[in-house]
């Protein structure tokens, strides 16, 4: 079964030092069950092949093994990106799976970056071959996440909470779009909020950028240094969270 | 080549030019007009067929001079002299970190090398370990080698100046690295010697982080040097690797472009004929500037490093270089196949042809037997010559063009297969993006597997950074703009690299991504 489980990918990377520690081969899967209004890669966002210079490829497991391999020598891992990459769960356990089975390839570590909207049972499913999870928290606040990605946070916190909880949650996310989420009341609300769940959490704090982000109006605001450096600090005098600004 | 001296002559107006430039130093002066003085003897005695591919430059014989009075590049064993001491300084063997320290300045004034300054400061790390111990602090250390650094890069100002660290780690190992990123100095150069199994993690890192600082140290595969030139070699000026009481005579080099440009036909032919024909034309310069040296100038006999015991000339070798092999390797897919527009490294058949010009230089150079070459048992050491400023139109090495580098990791392919042919270096350089500064085990890992690979040596320059690598060497772009606006600089790698940088724009080399900015975070 396994074998033969195919995956709908938008693309490949053979080196990425932006997800997840060392060296990573990246597979970015088609389709996301959010619509951020903030997303730069919209091509990824629809859930079936699209015709055009984007699109997706419908691959086997030993066909991105083929891939891997080549890679191998320079990797700490690999990550399953998207797109989102919970909505292909089973195309992902199988890849995990024959990762870890190969004499080859076991070494690596295999991480999942995901906006964490998926139930407790896909985690539960994953959690025997995957080392780590990067989670998106687009919003603490119910109704700004609704705005800006089209769905509730009720799965993403319950991940978050989860993967603390299986020893899996390596880094969470927050993207800061300025005038939306970054208010003082807010970040100081989300940073006890994390601290509840680990105060020694990783945290990226991560500025909005406009470079591939659909148009739209109002346009988003791309959030200055000072502004994203206030993030950081409220952040960090709430816990001793580990705080990377981007 | 030989100048003219006869009347109203060049010799006269470039002396009379140098003395009167402003941007020069005295020192910068003097060296150079010892350089002009050497063009008024005659050339060693070469074939008319060679002096024509010389002065076309097909081959180069690096402007070493007429009449070679030093070895190029000389690898003294420091840790013999610190042991036995040095008669003709008058040093005794030094006891203390302190005298050891005086001892090496003091030794480094008096090794001569084809740029006038030493190009190897020994292997640091082994050579200072007699005078640490757990009497000097970790801050005791991180001074006194600081004020030492300080010294060598204000009294030696010139960016071949190198020395070699690993693969062991050790403390003084680290306070170098320490030392290195609060200073930022365009000199010492240096190279740290990884072996898989040897080097921790935890140290390639550190050495990471300082290449983030000073673009340094650069990378060699330790148990491969070893396999070519036994444990005693080090990567020295920019980045030769030569055997430790020992060296190379010369280096003279071989343009793959030019050679194809003088070339028809088949790739068959190039590789049965035109190839062979400037590969012994080389080697004819090679052998001429090697008995010049040894036979004429005596350096052997009468130099007190060699007298010492501190140089054997069977530790010694000359070097051949090739470079261009990207164009040469471009025009000969575009003879072979009309119309091609296949390019070296963006293609697997020009790789493939790459991979047989290089193996077919390989096996020219190891059945030419060259006198006083023993280091290379007979055989001159086969290097990819990583350019000089006066390089137009060409490519260093074997490298893929300026501004045309594939990705790091295509980039990495192509050029591995190389590696194993170039046992004196071959120095790839790659660039990475400002997003490996958060994660610098990202690049950790490519080094371990570019080893993994048959990746001999190579470098990283990152993007953004205030030091540039040019040809092999490193400079501070403020120094470059400096020279630009007619102002001078102190070190004299700096006019070497003002030249290239103009003519090539190096500073334009294409990014490697080992990031995806644009595609993580979505």
């Amino acid at each position: 079964m396994k074998d033969t489980a195919t995956g709908l990918v938008a693309s490949t990377i053979a080196f990425s030092n932006v997800d997840g520690p060392g060296n990573r081969f990246v597979v970015f899967l088609q389709g996301c069950n959010f619509d951020c209004v903030a997303c730069h890669n919209p091509q990824t966002i629809p859930g079936h092949a699209v015709e055009g210079d984007h699109a997706p490829l419908r691959m086997t497991v030993p066909e991105l093994l083929t891939q891997i391999r080549r890679a191998a020598p320079f990797l700490s891992g690999i990550t399953v990106s998207g797109g989102e990459a919970t909505q292909q769960a089973g195309f992902v356990h199988a890849l995990f799976t024959a990762v870890k089975d190969d004499l080859s390839l076991a070494h690596l570590t295999c991480f999942v970056d995901s906006n964490g909207a998926c139930g407790p049972d896909t985690w539960a499913g994953l959690s025997p071959v995957m080392d780590g999870a990067m989670i998106d928290l687009k919003c603490l606040d119910a109704q700004i996440h609704q705005q800006m990605t089209g769905q509730p946070n009720d799965e993403v916190l319950a991940s978050i909470r989860q993967l603390h909880a299986l020893g899996l949650l390596y880094e969470v996310r927050l993207l800061i779009l300025a005038g939306v989420n970054n208010g003082t009341e807010l970040v100081q609300h989300t940073a006890e909020w994390l601290a509840a769940v680990d105060p020694a959490m990783r945290v990226k704090v991560i500025g909005f950028r406009q470079h591939g982000v659909r148009p739209r109006t109002p346009a988003l605001v791309e959030p200055n240094a000072h502004e994203l450096q206030a993030v950081a600090t409220m952040l960090q005098a709430a816990a001793g969270f580990d705080i990377c600004v981007i | 080549m030989t100048l003219d001296v006869s009347g109203d002559n060049e010799f006269e107006a470039r002396a009379r030019a140098l003395v009167q430039d402003g941007s020069l130093g005295y020192d910068q002066k003097v060296r150079r007009l010892a350089a002009l003085a050497t063009e008024m003897l005659p050339y060693p005695l070469i074939s008319a067929a060679c002096e024509e591919a010389l002065s076309k430059r097909v081959i180069c014989d690096m402007y070493e001079g007429n009449a070679p009075f030093t070895a190029r590049y000389i690898l003294p064993d420091y840790e013999k002299a610190i042991r036995q001491g040095l008669v003709h300084l008058e040093m005794p063997p030094p006891t203390t970190l302190a005298d050891a320290l005086a001892f090496l300045q003091i030794m480094y004034s008096q090794v001569p090398s084809v740029t006038t300054y030493p190009v190897y400061l020994g292997d640091l790390d082994k050579v200072l370990a007699p005078f640490v111990d757990d009497r000097i602090s970790d801050a005791q250390l991180d001074d006194a080698l600081r004020r030492f650094w300080i010294g060598i890069d204000r009294m030696l100002p010139d960016a071949f100046v190198h020395l070699d660290l690993g693969p062991h780690d050790s403390r003084i190992t680290r306070s170098i690295l320490r030392v290195e990123r609060s200073l930022r100095q365009a000199v010492p150069n240096i190279t740290l010697k990884v072996d898989p199994s040897v080097t921790p993690d935890d140290l390639i890192e550190d050495a990471v982080l300082t290449v983030f600082q000073t673009g340094k140290p650069h990378f060699v595969n330790h148990p491969m040097m070893v396999g070519d030139h036994g444990d005693q070699y080090a990567a020295v000026s920019c980045y030769n690797s030569l055997k430790i009481g020992g060296g190379a005579h010369t280096l003279v080099r071989v343009n793959l472009k030019e050679v194809a440009l003088r070339h028809t036909g088949s790739t068959d032919e190039f590789l049965a004929t035109t190839l062979p024909h400037y590969v012994e034309l080389t080697a004819e310069l090679a052998e001429a500037r090697v008995r010049s040296l040894v036979e004429q100038q005596h350096f052997f006999d009468t130099h007190w490093l060699a007298t010492e015991g501190l140089i054997d000339i069977d530790r010694f070798s000359a070097m051949f270089g090739i470079f261009g092999l990207a164009e040469c390797v471009n025009l000969l897919m575009a003879y072979e196949h009309a119309g091609s527009e296949a390019r070296y490294g963006h293609d697997a058949a020009a790789d493939a042809l790459g991979r047989r010009v290089v193996e077919r230089v390989a096996e020219l150079v190891a059945q030419r037997p060259m006198p006083y070459c023993e280091g290379g048992n007979g055989f001159c050491y086969l290097h990819s010559q990583s350019g000089i400023d006066l390089d137009n139109d060409v490519t260093a090495g074997t490298r893929i063009p300026v501004g045309d580098e594939p990705s790091m990791f295509e980039h990495i392919n192509t050029c591995a297969p190389h590696h194993r042919f170039f046992a004196s270096g071959i120095s790839d350089i790659f660039h990475v993006d400002e997003t490996a500064v958060r994660n610098p085990r990202a690049v950790v890992d490519i080094i371990r597997g570019a080893f993994a690979s048959g990746m001999r040596d190579f470098t990283f320059n990152l993007d953004g950074n205030e030091f540039v690598r040019i040809t092999g060497y490193l400079v501070r772009k403020s120094d470059l703009a400096k020279i630009a606006d007619g102002e001078g600089a102190r070190h004299s790698s700096d006019y070497l690299a003002a030249g290239s940088e103009n003519a090539y724009h190096l500073t334009q080399r294409a990014v490697k991504r080992i990031g995806c900015h644009e595609r993580a975070p979505r």
